[in-house]
This record gives structure tokens, sequence and C-alpha cells, in this order.
């Protein structure tokens, strides 16, 4: 028998976090990601030098992370969507400062306080930096509670990497869910020490800032930024195709929402629907190629969101005109049933290629 | 296949501790395995349930909107779920406390006194473990041997007595169900 054992997914992320070598967590409460900072209260203490901070306010939080990180923690924050809002100003920070930090969103229905129901109407804050400024955050999105394990030990190393925030962008549902995990082994932290804070002792003094008032070293700054996001736009995107190979309509859908959209096109195979999915697995960078080279082969596409249309924004953006694109959206904390979405598929399936 | 089980009844009848010490079972069978607690704005005092889905494929949505198994504690939940099971499925009724009967002619009902039978074993507080005796039985997704050990693992090594009593809680529902 394997190691795995059954766990939620928001204690899946924190098991995660502190094998991957996290060591600074603060937080505020907020629901459907309360586990969470309820398991790093419990089990911080057992990782060696752990701090866990319940943080005065979400904006708190994150600025502890901030300096935690500077000062060379792997430094952890969460919250759900009302209170990542609360953190922008601090994600803008560590993005402009080049300071590694892991962001978890387990989104709930919104806009304003909403509910506390599994959403994904977060998306274009999370992929289009959220706060102000030319920035970038890598946004992972998870659809499995082992995939939420799997990608929080990397988000720790993609943060390093290119110094930059992460965010784990899941939902209400993934994060309360419990399956079988198996944790990976984590790899050693390769960070460089020069970035890190300690006391100059003799050496020359460092800094970490980001007001930089003269505007051609500003807009230097930005140039430098942007560079680096192309590496990442390069070699980081990822993302799964299922039942691609023949089809005539393609649906694509991340997190959730992408497993449910699973669900329902093996209903539609049974029955003889050539339906296949792209899933996003990094929102940003988005895989806009495989996208565009599916498009060669089949020109229908059906985005579905548990929103009222977000990623198809970027989705036609990859497509630059090629293919039809059509959308089915629940927002609002409603999270729908295979058999629903089918419905919606065969629909749009008989309208274009009957 | 894919069976889906919703545990049902009042916050403090152990249906959450039924959920999942059947999904682990399920996990030790090999199976893929999601168990969704219901959350929302609970009371004290409310009902409590949780969706156990069990597969030997990839599940989709660990959200049961038809499902096959329903375990009901209380008389609330008999009738919050009895228009949603699916048909030739099957209840699980704690008769003990439920005094309606589903309108349902299109499934089984497995009716389960467990509070007399917990009360024979001299501890009231083991009526879950009793139900979940009937629902292995009769389900037959996961082996006695297997949701014993699950039921160790979630009580702990250090409750020898605890284990003892649920040992034959589990037995006597097993064994109360034909």
């Amino acid at each position: 028998m394997s190691d795995k054992i059954l766990i939620a997914g928001n204690w899946a992320i924190g098991e995660a976090a502190i094998r991957a070598g996290c060591r600074f967590y603060a937080g505020y409460p907020i629901t459907p990601q309360n586990e969470l900072t309820e398991y790093m209260a419990e089990n911080m203490r057992r990782a060696q030098g752990g701090t866990f901070i319940q943080a005065e306010s979400e904006i708190a939080a994150v600025n502890m992370v901030l300096g935690a990180s500077s000062a060379g923690a792997r430094a952890m924050t969460s919250s759900s969507s009302p209170g990542i809002s609360l953190k922008q100003e601090g994600i803008s920070a560590l993005a402009a400062d080049e300071l590694p930090a892991v962001i978890v969103n387990m989104m709930r229905g919104g806009p304003g306080l909403g509910n506390i129901l599994p959403s994904q109407g977060d998306y274009f804050q999370a992929t289009r930096g959220g706060g102000h400024g030319d920035y970038r955050t890598l946004v992972l999105a998870p659809a499995s509670v082992q995939e939420l394990a799997d990608l929080t030990m990397d988000a720790f190393d993609l943060a390093d990497k290119y110094r930059n925030p992460v965010m784990i962008l899941g939902d209400g549902m993934t994060g309360q869910m419990m399956e079988p995990v198996e944790f990976g082994k984590p790899r050693p932290r390769r960070y460089n020490e020069k970035y890190i804070l300690k006391g100059a002792g003799d050496g020359k003094s460092k800094f970490v800032r980001a007001l930089i008032l003269d505007a051609l070293r500003m807009e230097e700054h930005n140039w430098k930024l942007v560079r680096k996001y192309r590496v990442i736009e390069q070699n980081e995107v990822r993302f799964e195709t299922y039942k691609t190979g023949n089809a005539r309509l393609i649906i694509i859908a991340y997190g959730i929402a992408a497993r449910i959209a699973k669900g329902a096109i093996n209903r539609l195979r049974d029955s003889g629907m050539k339906v296949g999915l792209i899933r996003p697995i990094t929102l940003w960078p988005f895989p806009a190629q495989i996208i565009r080279d599916t498009a060669e082969r089949i020109d229908r596409f059906l985005v579905f969101e548990m929103s009222t249309g977000q990623m198809i924004d970027d989705v036609k953006l990859a497509l630059e005109g090629r293919g039809h694109v059509s959308f089915y959206g629940r927002p609002g904390g409603v999270v729908p049933t295979p058999a629903e979405l089918a419905k919606a598929i065969i629909q749009e399936y008989r309208r274009v290629l009957a | 296949m894919q069976i889906k089980t919703v545990f049902a009844g009042f916050g403090g009848q152990g249906v959450l501790m039924m959920g999942y010490s059947f999904a682990q079972a399920a996990m030790f069978e090999g199976f893929h395995v999601t168990y969704l607690p219901s959350y929302g704005v609970e009371v004290r005092g409310g009902t409590a349930n949780c969706t156990v889905a069990v597969s030997n494929e990839e599940i989709a949505s660990p959200v049961a909107s038809q499902p096959d198994y329903l375990v009901v504690m209380n008389n609330p939940s008999l009738l919050t779920f009895q228009t949603r099971i699916a048909p030739g499925g099957a209840f699980f009724l704690n008769s003990s406390i439920i005094t309606g009967r589903p309108k349902r002619s299109d499934v089984d009902i497995w009716e389960v006194p467990t509070a007399e039978i917990a009360a024979e074993l001299g501890n009231p507080r083991v009526q879950n473990v009793v139900m979940m005796g009937a629902y292995v039985k009769m389900t037959r997704m996961v082996s006695p041997e297997s949701y014993l050990k699950s039921l160790k693992s979630i009580l702990g090594s250090k409750k020898k007595a605890a284990m003892e009593i649920n040992r034959k809680a589990f037995e006597a529902g097993f064994n109360h169900i034909e």
C-alpha cells in the first residue's frame, strides 16, 4: 500500500508548504480557507524555526510575509477573495521588490463580501496582477487535492527561481473536500544568499526598496521585470489536454470547473460526441500556444467557468480571431453538475456541428 | 462504477465521521475517493451532512446531485434528501428516531434501530458505527476488515477500549441486517 492519506485541500496546502520548507506563515481568518490557517497554527511549531502569526488583518499578514521573505524565510499567506483584495498592495510591493512569496486564494462567491461558496470570479484579479503597477504574478490553478499539494511545493520553488510572488488559485470546494494525497519529496532550496537581508556586517549596506523616484530608473526597473516575465512565459507554461485527439469541440476550463468538464466529456463521449478538454494549470503564464495550435485542427471552443466569463478573454487573445468561442458560466457560488454542463455542451455541439 | 453516498443527521451524531471512516476504507482498497463535508452558514444544533464518492476512475465532481445511497440519522435529513436519491438506490434509516418513511417506491429501505442496538452494547455514542455495520454489509464496496482498519486509524492506538466497543457496534449493525 502507498503512503496516501485522506486529507482536505486546505490542510494539504499547509502540509505541503511545511514540507517544502515554509517557515513563516501569517494569515487572518476567512471562510472557506480557515482550515489552512488552523493547520499552520497547529503544525508550524513542529517545523524547526517555524513561525505562525494570526495577524490583525489581511494587510498586516501580507506585509509580515514581505518582511519575512526579505529576511530569507520561505513565506506564505492565504485568504479568500475579499481578503485577497486587501492584500493587493502587499503583492504589488512583493513584485516590485522582487521577493519570493506564496499567496493562496481559495475563491468564494463575489463581488463584495459575496458568499462563502466555491467560485472562480477572481481570475482577472489574479492574472492581471491585481494590485497597482506593471507587474505579474505566477498563478497556479489546481483541480484536485493531490494537485494542491504538488503545486504548493512547486510554488515555493518558482517563487525563489524568479524572485516573484506566486499565487495558488483554488476555490472553496478544492479547499474543503478530502481526497487521497501522496506528498512529494521537497527539493533543497536554491536561493542566492545575496538577496537576503541579514545585516551587512562590515560589507556594503543592502536595500529592498521599490520607491524609485527617478523616472528613468523606475522605467528601467519596469523593463527589467518585463524581461523576467518573458522568461517565465517561455519556461513555465503548464496545461493538461484530455481527449483532444479526434475532438470536434474543445472545452477550456481550469480548476474545479475542469474536473466537472471531464465528467461531462466522459458522458458525451459515451454517446459518441467528440469533445475534448484543454485545462490550463498555469493561468499566468497562460497556455496560449496549445490553444493556437489546436485551432489549426479544431475551430470550435467552449469556455466553461464558474464566473460570468473572464478566462474567455485570454482564450480569445490566444486564438487571435481564429475559431469560434462560446461560453457557459455559473457565477456566484453555484457549482454545476457534470450532467448540467453536458446539456450545455450538447446544445453547442448540435448547434454548430449537426 | 461510481457510487455516491450522502450521510446526514444532527450535528453530534457523528455523520462526518461516518463519511470519513468509509472514505478512508475505500482509499485503503485502492479506489478513487472524494469526501465533501457540507459547509455554509451552519448553526449549532443544526444538521450536518457529507458526501462520499467512490469510483474506480477519476471522480469528476464530489457533489452528488443524485446520491445512490442515503444514510439518514434524523427526520429533517430524510425530508431534505428523499427526493434526490437515484432510482434503484437505497436508504439506510435510523429507525430509532425517524418516524416518517420515504415516499419512494423505487428504492430499497434498510431500517436500523441504532439507539436500541447501542443501548444493548451499553454505549449510546456508538450509534453511528452501528449504522456503518449495516451500510458496509449491504453496499459491499469495502470489506469489513478495511472498514475496521479505517476506524482504528481514526480512534488512534491509545484508546484500546474505544476500539473494542466500536468493533462490537460495527458487528452488531453488520449482523442486524439481512
